[in-house]
């Protein structure tokens, strides 16, 4: 049913991404912290593929970060506020798996969510455990 | 020029691995294999450094008597290792960075390809093209010439060799007149 079919957007998502994670970064140095992926993540990823940066990105630094997009363009087209709540998860499954696959190719294994208060506001929490 | 190629994976598996001289490939194999560790070290001794930069290319691994291995790794932790030979002291370190550089956008290439799935040992013969151009015996299989060495003094097409090069030269006639 529908959790099928969010995996399966979910796992081409984290396909891009694993090219998208070998292509970008071509000229940049080498990351030196978990921290400067995320940051890649935010600014040159979002601008690669939605030609804008990331709003927020918060962390606890203990493995968790939650980046907030205040319009993501996925969700820019339908209605502000919250009709739509119950469709958003299926545009943003494919997102998340752009995030695991790009971070996968750096080298680290993750678990990415997302969540929707209020359309088109989302947050993506990355959690990556500690090993 | 290269005489011998490899593509390590993140978890220190070949990926591709392609010599010239057939018939004793598998001293390759080995050198590219010990040559894994200097790798390895030059790595975390970057991250030791604590050093702004991190430079993607890493210069000389070891000379043994007859050949010299380079290396470069990636943001993705892939590795690449070149072999060339010591007798060619012509190559010049900007050279073997080029060389490099193009193996990167082919293993960026190949990387986006779907039908390609990460981690398996890539098997396709176009991919890696350029940079076969660039090792002697060069391209084998756009030129049914017996190739002269060396990457052909063309930068657009660095996968002809240079006879066809010559060729295509040949071929195009100058407009008008």
């Amino acid at each position: 049913g529908q959790k099928m079919s969010l995996s399966v957007l979910e796992s081409m998502g984290f396909r891009v991404g694993q090219a998208l994670g070998e292509r970008l970064p071509r000229e940049t140095l080498a990351f030196r912290e978990e921290l400067d992926v995320l940051k890649f993540l935010c600014k040159d990823l979002w601008v690669a593929v939605f030609q804008k940066q990331m709003d927020s990105l918060r962390t606890n630094h203990q493995g968790t970060y939650v980046l907030q997009d205040n319009s993501f363009p996925l969700l820019l087209p339908m209605a502000s506020g919250l009709q739509y709540l119950e469709e958003a998860p299926k545009f943003l499954a494919f997102t998340c798996g752009l995030l695991r696959g790009a971070l996968c190719t750096l080298g680290i294994e993750s678990v990415v969510t997302a969540s929707v208060a209020a359309l088109p506001v989302c947050k993506f929490q990355v959690l990556i455990p500690k090993s | 020029m290269a005489v011998c190629i490899a593509v390590i994976a993140k978890e220190n598996y070949p990926l591709y691995i392609r010599s010239t001289p057939t018939e004793n490939e598998l001293k390759f194999h080995y050198m590219v294999h010990t040559s894994l560790d200097v790798v390895d070290e030059k790595i975390s001794a970057m991250a030791k450094a604590l050093v702004d930069q991190r430079e993607l290319y890493l210069d000389l691994l070891y000379p043994t008597e007859d050949y010299k291995v380079y290396g470069y790794v990636t943001n993705s932790k892939v590795k690449f290792v070149m072999v060339v030979d010591s007798s060619n002291t012509a190559l010049r370190d900007n050279e073997i960075r080029s060389m490099f550089r193009k193996l990167h956008n082919s293993y960026t290439d190949v990387m986006c390809n779907p039908f390609y799935n990460p981690g398996d040992r890539i098997q396709s013969r176009w991919a890696l093209l350029p940079v076969s151009a660039s090792s002697p015996g060069g391209p084998y299989f756009l030129c049914p010439h017996p190739v002269q060495v060396g990457p052909a003094f063309c930068v657009l097409l660095p996968s002809l060799c240079r006879t066809c090069l010559a060729i295509l030269v040949a071929k195009m006639q100058p407009f008008g007149k």
